[in-house]
Protein backbone atom coordinates (compact mmCIF):
# COMPACT_ATOMS: atom_id res chain seq x y z
CA UNK A 1 0.00 0.00 0.00
CA UNK A 2 2.78 2.15 1.00
CA UNK A 3 4.30 1.99 -1.64
CA UNK A 4 1.68 2.45 -4.33
CA UNK A 5 1.34 5.42 -2.78
CA UNK A 6 5.00 6.62 -3.54
CA UNK A 7 5.14 5.49 -6.78
CA UNK A 8 1.51 7.68 -7.00
CA UNK A 9 3.04 10.97 -5.75
CA UNK A 10 6.20 9.95 -8.04
CA UNK A 11 4.48 10.09 -10.87
CA UNK A 12 1.77 12.47 -10.46
CA UNK A 13 4.85 14.94 -9.69
CA UNK A 14 6.70 14.29 -12.45
CA UNK A 15 3.99 14.31 -14.70
CA UNK A 16 2.64 17.37 -13.68
CA UNK A 17 6.47 18.76 -14.09
CA UNK A 18 6.71 17.77 -17.28
CA UNK A 19 3.53 19.15 -18.19
CA UNK A 20 4.64 22.30 -16.95
CA UNK A 21 7.58 21.92 -19.21
CA UNK A 22 5.97 21.09 -22.44
CA UNK A 23 4.12 24.73 -22.25
CA UNK A 24 7.30 26.43 -20.87
CA UNK A 25 10.46 24.88 -22.73
CA UNK A 26 11.96 27.58 -24.77
CA UNK A 27 12.97 25.21 -27.49
CA UNK A 28 10.36 22.87 -28.97
CA UNK A 29 12.50 19.80 -29.30
CA UNK A 30 12.52 20.13 -25.57
CA UNK A 31 8.70 20.30 -25.19
CA UNK A 32 8.12 17.23 -27.12
CA UNK A 33 11.09 15.39 -25.00
CA UNK A 34 9.24 17.01 -22.16
CA UNK A 35 5.96 15.60 -23.73
CA UNK A 36 7.02 11.95 -24.04
CA UNK A 37 8.42 11.97 -20.30
CA UNK A 38 4.79 13.05 -19.12
CA UNK A 39 3.32 10.42 -20.81
CA UNK A 40 5.80 7.66 -19.75
CA UNK A 41 4.46 8.99 -16.34
CA UNK A 42 0.66 9.24 -17.32
CA UNK A 43 1.02 5.47 -18.24
CA UNK A 44 2.46 4.65 -14.97
CA UNK A 45 -0.37 6.05 -13.17
CA UNK A 46 -2.65 3.68 -15.43
CA UNK A 47 -0.68 1.07 -14.20
CA UNK A 48 -1.49 1.83 -10.77
CA UNK A 49 -5.18 2.34 -11.70
CA UNK A 50 -5.19 -1.52 -13.05
CA UNK A 51 -5.57 -0.15 -16.55
CA UNK A 52 -2.51 -1.72 -17.47
CA UNK A 53 -3.50 -2.10 -21.15
CA UNK A 54 -4.51 1.22 -21.80
CA UNK A 55 -0.74 2.08 -20.39
CA UNK A 56 0.79 0.09 -22.96
CA UNK A 57 -1.25 1.41 -25.63
CA UNK A 58 -0.76 4.96 -24.31
CA UNK A 59 2.83 3.86 -24.43
CA UNK A 60 2.89 2.65 -28.06
CA UNK A 61 0.21 4.90 -29.43
CA UNK A 62 1.48 8.16 -28.06
CA UNK A 63 5.13 7.76 -27.50
CA UNK A 64 6.10 5.66 -30.32
CA UNK A 65 3.51 7.32 -32.93
CA UNK A 66 1.96 10.73 -31.67
CA UNK A 67 5.41 12.70 -30.02
CA UNK A 68 7.62 10.47 -32.57
CA UNK A 69 5.46 12.60 -35.38
CA UNK A 70 5.94 15.74 -33.40
CA UNK A 71 9.37 15.71 -33.13
CA UNK A 72 9.82 15.05 -37.08
CA UNK A 73 7.71 18.03 -37.78
CA UNK A 74 9.70 19.90 -35.07
CA UNK A 75 12.70 18.73 -37.09
CA UNK A 76 11.58 18.94 -41.04
CA UNK A 77 10.02 22.64 -40.24
CA UNK A 78 12.59 25.41 -40.60
CA UNK A 79 10.61 27.99 -37.46
CA UNK A 80 12.69 30.69 -36.33
CA UNK A 81 11.52 29.47 -32.74
CA UNK A 82 12.97 32.78 -30.76
CA UNK A 83 10.50 34.88 -33.05
CA UNK A 84 7.54 32.80 -32.18
CA UNK A 85 8.30 32.71 -28.36
CA UNK A 86 9.37 37.00 -28.71
CA UNK A 87 5.30 37.95 -27.78
CA UNK A 88 4.85 34.97 -25.68
CA UNK A 89 4.97 37.00 -21.60
CA UNK A 90 2.14 39.65 -23.22
CA UNK A 91 -0.76 36.54 -22.93
CA UNK A 92 0.64 35.79 -19.71
CA UNK A 93 -1.90 37.72 -18.15
CA UNK A 94 -5.17 36.48 -19.71
CA UNK A 95 -4.00 32.90 -19.77
CA UNK A 96 -3.40 33.33 -15.78
CA UNK A 97 -6.30 34.48 -15.32
CA UNK A 98 -8.53 31.83 -17.37
CA UNK A 99 -6.34 29.41 -16.00
CA UNK A 100 -6.57 30.31 -12.23
CA UNK A 101 -10.92 30.32 -12.65
CA UNK A 102 -10.76 26.70 -14.45
CA UNK A 103 -8.74 25.77 -11.78
CA UNK A 104 -11.19 27.35 -8.90
CA UNK A 105 -13.87 25.84 -11.19
CA UNK A 106 -12.35 22.35 -10.97
CA UNK A 107 -12.04 22.69 -7.36
CA UNK A 108 -15.17 23.78 -6.48
CA UNK A 109 -16.60 20.68 -8.74
CA UNK A 110 -14.34 18.58 -6.32
CA UNK A 111 -15.30 20.03 -2.96
CA UNK A 112 -19.36 19.76 -3.33
CA UNK A 113 -19.35 16.57 -5.44
CA UNK A 114 -21.41 13.55 -4.28
CA UNK A 115 -22.04 10.18 -6.48
CA UNK A 116 -25.68 9.82 -6.70
CA UNK A 117 -26.44 6.49 -5.19
CA UNK A 118 -28.59 5.51 -7.78
CA UNK A 119 -25.50 5.38 -10.20
CA UNK A 120 -24.12 2.53 -8.61
CA UNK A 121 -26.70 0.17 -10.15
CA UNK A 122 -25.92 1.57 -13.60
CA UNK A 123 -22.65 0.11 -14.47
CA UNK A 124 -22.62 -0.51 -18.19
CA UNK A 125 -19.94 -3.32 -18.36
CA UNK A 126 -18.76 -4.20 -14.37
CA UNK A 127 -14.85 -5.12 -14.53
CA UNK A 128 -15.24 -9.68 -14.62
CA UNK A 129 -13.15 -11.08 -11.62
CA UNK A 130 -10.42 -13.28 -12.14
CA UNK A 131 -9.55 -12.28 -15.89
CA UNK A 132 -6.65 -10.16 -16.74
CA UNK A 133 -7.39 -6.43 -17.50
CA UNK A 134 -6.54 -6.89 -21.70
CA UNK A 135 -9.11 -9.97 -21.59
CA UNK A 136 -11.73 -8.20 -19.67
CA UNK A 137 -11.34 -5.24 -22.28
CA UNK A 138 -11.19 -7.73 -25.39
CA UNK A 139 -14.30 -9.24 -24.39
CA UNK A 140 -16.51 -6.00 -24.07
CA UNK A 141 -14.61 -4.46 -27.60
CA UNK A 142 -15.29 -7.09 -29.62
CA UNK A 143 -19.02 -7.58 -28.37
CA UNK A 144 -20.93 -4.66 -26.71
CA UNK A 145 -18.71 -1.45 -28.58
CA UNK A 146 -17.80 -3.40 -31.87
CA UNK A 147 -19.81 -0.25 -33.81
CA UNK A 148 -17.51 2.37 -31.91
CA UNK A 149 -14.85 0.07 -32.12
CA UNK A 150 -15.43 -0.15 -36.47
CA UNK A 151 -15.90 3.29 -36.23
CA UNK A 152 -12.87 4.50 -34.75
CA UNK A 153 -10.78 2.16 -37.25
CA UNK A 154 -12.86 5.05 -39.73
CA UNK A 155 -11.87 7.49 -38.26
CA UNK A 156 -8.07 6.24 -38.22
CA UNK A 157 -8.28 5.72 -41.77
CA UNK A 158 -9.79 9.14 -42.66
CA UNK A 159 -7.15 10.82 -40.97
CA UNK A 160 -4.54 8.64 -42.30
CA UNK A 161 -5.66 9.37 -46.25
CA UNK A 162 -6.75 13.20 -45.13
CA UNK A 163 -2.79 13.62 -44.12
CA UNK A 164 -1.49 11.59 -46.99
CA UNK A 165 -3.71 13.90 -49.22
CA UNK A 166 -3.06 17.07 -47.62
CA UNK A 167 1.22 16.34 -47.97
CA UNK A 168 1.10 15.15 -51.52
CA UNK A 169 2.77 17.14 -53.87
CA UNK A 170 3.97 16.93 -57.16
CA UNK A 171 7.24 18.74 -57.46
CA UNK A 172 7.85 20.25 -60.98
CA UNK A 173 12.13 18.51 -62.24
CA UNK A 174 11.86 15.46 -60.94
CA UNK A 175 12.06 12.81 -63.23
CA UNK A 176 9.69 9.84 -61.92
CA UNK A 177 9.46 6.48 -63.42
CA UNK A 178 6.61 6.10 -65.51
CA UNK A 179 5.83 2.47 -65.93
CA UNK A 180 2.71 3.67 -69.01
CA UNK A 181 5.14 5.06 -70.75
CA UNK A 182 7.61 2.58 -70.63
CA UNK A 183 5.24 -0.32 -71.72
CA UNK A 184 3.85 1.99 -74.32
CA UNK A 185 7.37 2.47 -75.94
CA UNK A 186 7.35 0.59 -79.62
CA UNK A 187 10.68 -0.06 -81.56
CA UNK A 188 9.32 2.67 -84.30
CA UNK A 189 9.31 4.91 -81.48
CA UNK A 190 12.45 4.07 -79.27
CA UNK A 191 14.49 2.98 -82.27
CA UNK A 192 15.57 5.68 -85.66
CA UNK A 193 17.49 3.79 -88.53
CA UNK A 194 20.28 6.36 -89.72
CA UNK A 195 21.95 5.54 -92.75
CA UNK A 196 25.10 5.78 -92.84
CA UNK A 197 27.58 6.77 -95.23
CA UNK A 198 30.85 4.73 -95.19
CA UNK A 199 33.57 6.70 -93.86
CA UNK A 200 31.73 9.32 -92.29
CA UNK A 201 29.36 8.11 -89.28
CA UNK A 202 25.91 8.56 -88.00
CA UNK B 1 -6.67 2.33 -5.61
CA UNK B 2 -4.11 3.05 -2.89
CA UNK B 3 -4.52 6.57 -3.39
CA UNK B 4 -8.60 7.41 -3.92
CA UNK B 5 -10.55 8.77 -6.73
CA UNK B 6 -9.65 12.30 -5.25
CA UNK B 7 -5.89 12.23 -5.85
CA UNK B 8 -6.30 11.56 -9.20
CA UNK B 9 -9.09 13.69 -10.16
CA UNK B 10 -6.44 16.41 -8.68
CA UNK B 11 -3.68 15.29 -11.15
CA UNK B 12 -6.26 15.52 -14.20
CA UNK B 13 -7.59 19.11 -13.17
CA UNK B 14 -3.95 20.25 -12.89
CA UNK B 15 -2.97 18.48 -15.90
CA UNK B 16 -6.37 19.95 -17.61
CA UNK B 17 -5.52 23.66 -16.36
CA UNK B 18 -2.10 23.68 -17.57
CA UNK B 19 -3.17 22.53 -21.34
CA UNK B 20 -5.77 25.49 -21.39
CA UNK B 21 -2.98 27.89 -19.81
CA UNK B 22 -0.48 26.37 -22.13
CA UNK B 23 -2.70 27.56 -25.32
CA UNK B 24 -2.81 30.87 -24.37
CA UNK B 25 1.13 31.08 -23.59
CA UNK B 26 2.25 29.45 -26.35
CA UNK B 27 -0.43 31.47 -28.95
CA UNK B 28 1.99 32.35 -31.81
CA UNK B 29 3.35 28.50 -32.07
CA UNK B 30 1.12 25.69 -33.28
CA UNK B 31 2.97 23.11 -32.26
CA UNK B 32 3.30 24.18 -28.96
CA UNK B 33 -1.12 24.60 -29.08
CA UNK B 34 -1.25 20.76 -30.23
CA UNK B 35 0.69 19.75 -27.55
CA UNK B 36 -1.15 21.69 -25.22
CA UNK B 37 -4.48 19.69 -26.50
CA UNK B 38 -2.22 16.43 -26.61
CA UNK B 39 -2.00 17.14 -22.87
CA UNK B 40 -5.73 18.04 -22.36
CA UNK B 41 -6.75 14.93 -23.77
CA UNK B 42 -4.72 13.27 -21.45
CA UNK B 43 -6.24 14.63 -18.29
CA UNK B 44 -9.52 13.72 -19.74
CA UNK B 45 -8.03 9.70 -20.34
CA UNK B 46 -6.69 10.07 -16.38
CA UNK B 47 -10.36 10.99 -15.38
CA UNK B 48 -12.32 8.17 -17.62
CA UNK B 49 -9.72 5.32 -15.86
CA UNK B 50 -9.80 6.78 -12.33
CA UNK B 51 -13.40 6.34 -12.47
CA UNK B 52 -13.27 3.13 -14.60
CA UNK B 53 -11.74 1.68 -11.87
CA UNK B 54 -13.66 3.24 -9.26
CA UNK B 55 -16.69 2.11 -10.85
CA UNK B 56 -15.39 -1.05 -11.22
CA UNK B 57 -16.80 -0.46 -14.86
CA UNK B 58 -14.82 -0.92 -17.74
CA UNK B 59 -16.79 1.47 -20.03
CA UNK B 60 -14.49 4.22 -18.94
CA UNK B 61 -11.54 2.33 -20.37
CA UNK B 62 -13.04 1.87 -23.56
CA UNK B 63 -13.93 5.37 -24.02
CA UNK B 64 -10.46 6.40 -22.79
CA UNK B 65 -8.79 4.09 -25.78
CA UNK B 66 -11.69 5.76 -27.95
CA UNK B 67 -10.09 8.96 -26.83
CA UNK B 68 -6.60 7.83 -27.77
CA UNK B 69 -8.13 7.28 -31.13
CA UNK B 70 -9.36 10.77 -31.74
CA UNK B 71 -5.97 12.31 -30.25
CA UNK B 72 -3.99 10.46 -32.75
CA UNK B 73 -6.13 11.23 -35.40
CA UNK B 74 -6.27 14.87 -34.27
CA UNK B 75 -2.53 15.02 -34.22
CA UNK B 76 -1.99 13.42 -37.49
CA UNK B 77 -4.31 15.73 -39.41
CA UNK B 78 -2.94 18.77 -37.54
CA UNK B 79 0.71 18.37 -38.30
CA UNK B 80 -0.42 17.73 -41.81
CA UNK B 81 -2.07 20.92 -41.78
CA UNK B 82 0.92 22.70 -40.32
CA UNK B 83 3.07 21.15 -42.98
CA UNK B 84 1.12 22.99 -45.79
CA UNK B 85 0.62 26.07 -44.26
CA UNK B 86 4.22 26.04 -43.37
CA UNK B 87 5.01 25.65 -47.14
CA UNK B 88 2.52 27.81 -48.65
CA UNK B 89 3.32 30.95 -46.14
CA UNK B 90 6.59 30.27 -44.49
CA UNK B 91 5.59 30.28 -40.90
CA UNK B 92 3.58 28.71 -38.15
CA UNK B 93 2.33 32.08 -36.56
CA UNK B 94 -1.28 31.81 -35.36
CA UNK B 95 -1.69 35.48 -36.47
CA UNK B 96 -0.92 35.02 -40.03
CA UNK B 97 -3.86 32.34 -40.25
CA UNK B 98 -6.58 34.96 -40.48
CA UNK B 99 -5.49 35.48 -44.26
CA UNK B 100 -7.08 32.10 -46.02
CA UNK B 101 -6.71 32.74 -49.19
CA UNK B 102 -3.95 29.58 -49.51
Amino acid sequence: MIFQAIAFYLFSAVLIAAAFMVIAARNPVHSVLFLILAFFNAAGLFVLMGAEFLAMILVVVYVGAVAVLFLFVVMMLDVDFAELKSGALQYLPIGGLIGLALLAELVMVAGAWVMAPASKGALASATPAGVSNAAALGRIIYTDYVYYFQIAGLVLLVAMIGAIVLTLRRRPGVRRQSIRAQNARTPETAMALVDAKPGEGA
Amino acid sequence: MAVGLGGYLTVAAILFTIGVFGIFLNRKNVIVILMSIELILLAVNLNFVAYSAYLHDLAGQVMAMFVLTVAAAEAAIGLAILVIYFRNRGSIDVEDVNVMKG
